[in-house]
């Protein structure tokens, strides 16, 4: 009964959620929502140039969102502004530029609408492998890197007073982001990749007691959000990435009345 | 004063961000197996300079010479993402690299802190949290022990047991600690030389001799009369 590009977009939006879970807790640990955001919007000014170029577009959105996710973090803080400030100014800007972007560049027919908000329901074979491909190295060079990431979010003096390297977990951390976003625009657009990441970490918080076990809990409310959000698009015909984001939603007012145990 | 050679070496050492100075040439060694303490008023850079030995802030100018294999224990004034990140005093412990069940148990309790060693990070009271984060600190049998103002918050019995703790640790490893600290009778009690920041080390050397010092007494006022014997030759002091 059930049609098989509904099973593939599941798949695909399966493996996002799943790799959505670490770097989402991450993401919420170090108050970084906003440097999501500015990563996930540079995305679409790396589709348009990846189509002014004739190349596949998830190479111009690894390339440009890297550039602005180690732009971002390594910019020094300052200048009189506020973090948040300077993160919405980057992160408003590269919205702005990508789609002053995709309306000059010649030979650009960028579909906005599945850019911005996702167009999961025509995800192909070959780019649910480019996932699950793209998202084990996410997984893999996260599990590497565990421990160094946990510390740099407690206190980035202390590990490296322990000996770790600031550089690297900027680099590790960077780079993941950056290569999710390119994995999971299709899945969500660009407008939303950062609610994928926070949504399902934030609601999982209530619940867990140690980091690893809210990875875990946010991995099954990740996933739970996608088999949710696809139902409702299915039933409902709505589009599928916002319904996703409701699902996550609707499950974090749910955990949020309950308190950590 | 120590003999052995310096664990820590600055020569000159300037710190600036953008156009403001930081840190103003500081000279100072941080010998093996001593007490040393920071104080200074808020906003002297107390904060920067331990930064800056940890090698979180770029050096603007001068040298800081670290011994080579320098074993660093760290404990900052308080994890600002606690309430964000379930962590139980458990797992926070294997952060430290440390494997070994026990051995992690061992420390806790050595730092009075065994009963501690489930309850999440974010429960703990002052007190409790600065003798998990020293135990922490301990884990990888550090040279240098540095703590930012371990006993901010602390209330008065609190802090009386984190110095007693933390001077049986200093009899059994010899471990040398460097802290920031406001609390000035405590300093003078258990320091064996204290460096007075204001930008740039207005006067230091031990107890006795910073306690007498004019900028010190000008920096802490009324609260200065504690030292316990005059003497009259400083290591010296440049005032502004």
């Amino acid at each position: 009964m059930i049609d098989p590009f509904l099973l593939k977009a599941a798949l695909a939006g399966l493996l996002v959620a799943l790799v959505a879970a670490p770097l989402g807790c991450l993401v919420v640990w170090r108050r970084m929502a906003y440097f999501g955001d500015a990563t996930g919007h540079a995305a679409l000014l790396g589709v348009a140039l990846a189509m002014s170029f004739s190349m596949p577009p998830v190479v111009g959105v690894v390339v440009v969102a890297s550039a602005m996710a180690l732009a971002v973090a390594f910019t020094t803080r300052g200048g009189g502004f506020a973090d948040d400030t300077i993160l919405g100014v980057f992160s408003h800007a590269a919205l702005a530029i990508g789609l002053v972007a995709a309306a000059l560049l010649p030979d650009v027919r960028l579909n906005l609408i599945n850019t911005l908000l996702g167009d999961i329901l025509t995800v192909s074979t070959s780019e649910i492998l480019l996932i699950a491909l793209g998202g084990a190295g996410i997984l893999a060079v996260l599990a590497i890197f565990w421990r160094g990431l946990l510390n740099a979010t407690l206190s980035p003096e202390l590990m490296v007073a322990e000996g770790g390297s600031l550089m690297r977990d900027k680099l590790v951390f960077t780079l993941s982001l950056a290569l999710f976003v390119a994995l999971a625009m299709k899945l969500v657009g660009v407008l939303l990749i950062t609610a994928m990441l926070i949504l399902p970490a934030a609601a999982a918080a209530p619940l867990a007691r140690s980091p690893e076990r809210m990875v875990a809990y946010a991995a099954l409310i990740g996933c739970l959000s996608v088999v949710g959000g696809l139902w409702m698009s299915w039933e409902a015909d709505t589009p599928a990435g916002p319904s996703i984001i409701v699902m996550a939603a609707v499950i974090f007012a749910l955990t949020a009345m309950r308190r950590r145990p | 004063m120590p003999q052995h050679k310096p664990l820590i070496t600055a020569k000159g050492l300037t710190v600036r961000s953008g156009r403001k100075l930081l840190l103003d040439a500081l000279d100072f060694d941080i010998f093996p197996g001593e007490a040393l303490t920071l104080i200074g008023p808020n906003g002297a850079g107390k904060t920067t300079l331990i930064r800056t030995i940890i090698g979180t802030l770029p050096i603007s100018g001068g040298t800081l010479h670290r011994k080579p294999g320098l074993r660093l224990g760290y404990t900052p004034q308080k994890l600002p993402l606690e309430q964000l990140i379930p962590m139980p005093v458990d797992r926070f412990m294997a952060l430290s690299g440390e494997r070994n069940k026990n051995k992690r148990a061992d420390m806790l309790a050595r730092c009075d802190a065994q009963a501690l060693q489930s309850r999440q990070m974010s429960d703990l009271s002052g007190g409790e949290t600065q003798r998990v984060l020293l135990a922490r600190a301990l884990m990888r049998a550090p040279d240098l022990l540095i703590l930012d103002e371990p006993t901010q918050g602390l209330d008065q019995p609190g802090e009386a047991r984190f110095y007693a703790l933390l001077e049986e640790i200093r009899k059994e490893t010899s471990v040398a600690v460097f802290m920031v600290s406001h609390d000035l009778h405590m300093v003078m009690a258990q320091s064996d030389r204290v460096i007075c920041l204001n930008q740039h080390i207005c006067c230091s050397g031990t107890p006795g001799i910073v306690a007498q010092d004019p900028s010190y007494v000008e920096l802490f006022g009324g609260r200065a009369g504690i030292a316990p014997y005059r003497h009259h030759h400083h290591e010296h002091c440049d005032h502004d």
